[in-house]
């Protein structure tokens, strides 16, 4: 198996899914001729033609509503927020109309939104969101967060194949930062099964996207002082796999939930409430969680590490849980 | 015509100027469909005052020929994204009175399920989709469903409405222009009945036409009075051919007043007594129904006998409609994704 990048992976799964499907097609900014702003796909119009790697004027209510209405019309269209901060601007047409229409006229609509997400690059509170969570709270709306090289292919192949919505965050952090094995050819992982990437006996870490690494990091550092953390990585908000969480929970006994985005309101405390309504009489400590801090995320990289979490700070969180 | 239409202007209602691209059966076809859909929207207003209709009703009067016209100008292929005041055009494009019925009463196994209503029906099958709320959002949708046809090289034409208030939102903009940069055969009929709930287009616009924006965005645009069937069916039809010649989209502003109030709740006085009569005189089924009069097309008697069985075959569908059961509870739990 090839070492891909986490973007590489994506661009593949892309790719293998046009090459299969000629329903498939993308459409976003500065996709084509430049590639995309992180060159997710580059030289794609090469290969599939402009139609198919199709330039937009900077409208993300038109790149989606198109979406939308293409994949009415039988397509099966994927469309690029060229920094999913912009999602925003298209937020209407995915929740308004793409996340009701299966329940209002039964038929569903087949389209992914992607794009970077995710901060600690030195971006700024435009270019650095993490919204997740606003669409998982949609209902009507697929939400996935792969950490993974592997997983993003995977993902990816099963968000263009699924017959609902999708937006699907990539953390622009791990583009080319992590290098795996990825599949060739299809390569598809089911929507809604976490993952239990380390498994341990002590305490648990649930987390998603960039919180992976850290709590992979921190239980490492805590295997070396004799406490062994069992890290799941849920990869996909909506569906979500409430059942490998609960049988984590059951196991260890102790849960901390990570993730990049900011605390209040965010995913971690569905999951934290799904972990206190079938799962209480297990838990030996209060459910805790390690997320950024209620600010917008800012520029200076002082400022930036402080109120996005890291690794050191699910550590120092991870002790407090395992001890208390 | 100008499009802020007031008392103070031609007190003459110009003759309906008759279309050479029609036939008198096509006449007597749309001379019903307007009058279907004005006994459909009398209906409603009885029923929504007996309490037996809930919701917002929102009226249809006055923009008959805006909605029968246009949609009356498309193909067997096209498809249409009609908005809550284009009741006309479901009929047009083949909605039978009890599907409709069902639908507006919410019953168990109704368009939608009774998931939604107030005017946002849609049925794929008849290759109509509805509307949400959301003023503007389906324009952009529209244009991606005859971008995804053009893609395959099919030549289908999408017909989309939005109204004097809706063409203010960031969608119309982002939707128009994109069927422009596209070239997309995408028809958008601004009905501009000059109020946006209580707000007058003073309100709403500075420009003088809403189709002057045409000039904006690269596309072709005409403002035209909206209670002249004939004149909506020609301008529409040649918005239709320019859009399957691969000319792009078209803005067609027609110009009509809505009669009643936002829905049925609002008594709408903030409306001018004199302009609510200066529109009354251009209603647009009394202009038709003269003409039609006029060229011996059609009898008084031909018209007494159409509408009778119209309003028979209405109550007909309220009768089978209103005996059903609303949907059973569990639906509200279905659908949210399929499979």
């Amino acid at each position: 198996m090839p070492q891909l990048t986490y973007l590489e992976a994506i661009a593949d799964a892309l790719r293998t899914e046009m090459r299969r499907d000629e329903r498939v097609f993308l459409l976003g900014e500065d996709i084509a001729t430049y590639g995309g702003a992180f060159k997710l796909t580059k030289n794609f119009h090469e290969e599939f033609g402009r139609k198919r790697v199709l330039d937009c004027p900077i409208s993300e209510s038109a790149i989606v509503g198109a979406a939308i209405g293409a994949a009415l019309n039988g397509m099966r269209p994927v469309a690029e927020m060229q920094f999913m901060d912009f999602v925003t601007c298209g937020f209407n047409q995915i929740v308004n109309v793409a996340a009701t229409t299966a329940y209002r006229w039964g038929i569903g609509v087949p389209i992914v939104v992607r794009g970077p997400s995710g901060g600690g690059v030195g971006a700024n509170p435009f270019h650095s969101r993490n919204s997740e969570a606003w669409f998982a709270h949609a209902s009507g709306v697929k939400v996935v967060c792969p950490a993974f090289p592997a997983d993003a292919k995977g993902l990816m192949t099963a968000s263009i194949r699924d017959n609902n919505p999708v937006v699907f965050y990539e953390h622009k952090g791990l583009y080319r930062k992590i290098k795996e094995e990825v599949p060739e050819g299809e390569y598809s992982i089911p929507l809604g099964k976490a993952n239990v990437v380390r498994e341990g006996k002590n305490g648990t870490i649930v987390a998603y996207g960039s919180a992976v690494h850290f709590a992979l990091a921190a239980a490492e550092e805590l295997s070396k002082e004799g406490a062994s953390v069992e890290v799941i990585d849920i990869r996909t908000l909506v569906p979500f796999d409430q059942e490998t969480v609960l049988a984590s929970a059951r196991k260890t006994n102790r849960v901390l939930i990570a993730h990049e985005a900011s605390l209040t309101a965010g995913f971690g405390g569905e999951i934290a409430a799904r972990i206190a309504e079938h799962a209480f009489e297990y838990l030996d400590a209060p459910i805790m969680r390690v997320a950024a801090y209620d600010a917008p995320t800012p520029f200076a990289p002082t400022l930036e590490k402080a109120v996005l979490p890291n690794a050191e700070k699910v550590l120092s969180a991870m002790r407090k849980l395992l001890t208390y | 015509m100008k499009s802020k239409s007031t008392a103070k202007e031609s007190t003459t209602i110009p003759p309906i100027k008759p279309s050479k691209l029609l036939t008198d059966p096509q006449r007597v076809e749309m001379f019903r469909y307007m009058l279907q859909a004005r006994e459909f929207d009398l209906a409603m207003q009885r029923l929504n005052r007996q309490g037996r209709a809930f919701g917002g009703v929102y009226s249809q009067t006055g923009n008959e020929a805006s909605s029968v016209g246009s949609a009356y100008a498309l193909g067997n292929k096209d498809v249409l994204f009609p908005m809550h005041r284009n009741i006309g055009g479901h009929f047009v494009f083949g909605q039978d009175l009890n599907t409709l019925m069902l639908a507006f009463l919410a019953r168990e196994g109704s368009l939608m399920r009774g998931t939604d209503g107030t005017g946002h029906y849609a049925d794929i099958g008849r290759r109509i989709y509805g509307n949400i709320s959301h003023l503007g959002a389906m324009i952009p949708v529209a244009a991606g469903f005859v971008l995804a046809s053009k893609m395959r090289g099919e030549t289908i034409v999408s017909m989309t409405y939005i109204g004097d208030g809706g063409s203010q939102t960031g969608e119309f903009h982002e939707g128009v222009n994109f069927a422009s940069v596209q070239k997309l055969p995408l028809v958008l009929i601004i009905e501009n009945n000059q109020y946006a709930y209580s707000s007058p287009n003073s309100v709403e616009f500075a420009c003088e036409k809403l189709s002057d924006r045409a000039l904006g965005y690269g596309c072709f645009g005409e403002t035209i009075d909206g209670t002249d069937i004939e004149l909506v069916y020609e301008t529409c039809v040649r918005a239709v051919e320019r859009a399957r010649k691969g000319e792009g989209p078209s803005l067609i502003e027609t110009n009509t007043m809505r009669m009643r109030g936002h829905a049925e709740h609002d008594d709408f006085s903030y409306v001018p007594k004199e302009q609510l009569e200066y529109w009354q005189k251009r209603d647009p089924i009394d202009r038709y129904q003269s003409f039609l009069l006029s060229k011996k097309i059609l009898s008084a008697d031909d018209v007494t006998a159409i509408r009778t069985k119209l309003i028979e075959e209405i109550r007909a569908a309220i009768d089978y409609a209103i005996e059903l059961p609303f949907p059973s509870a569990e639906e509200g739990f279905k659908n949210i994704f399929v499979d």
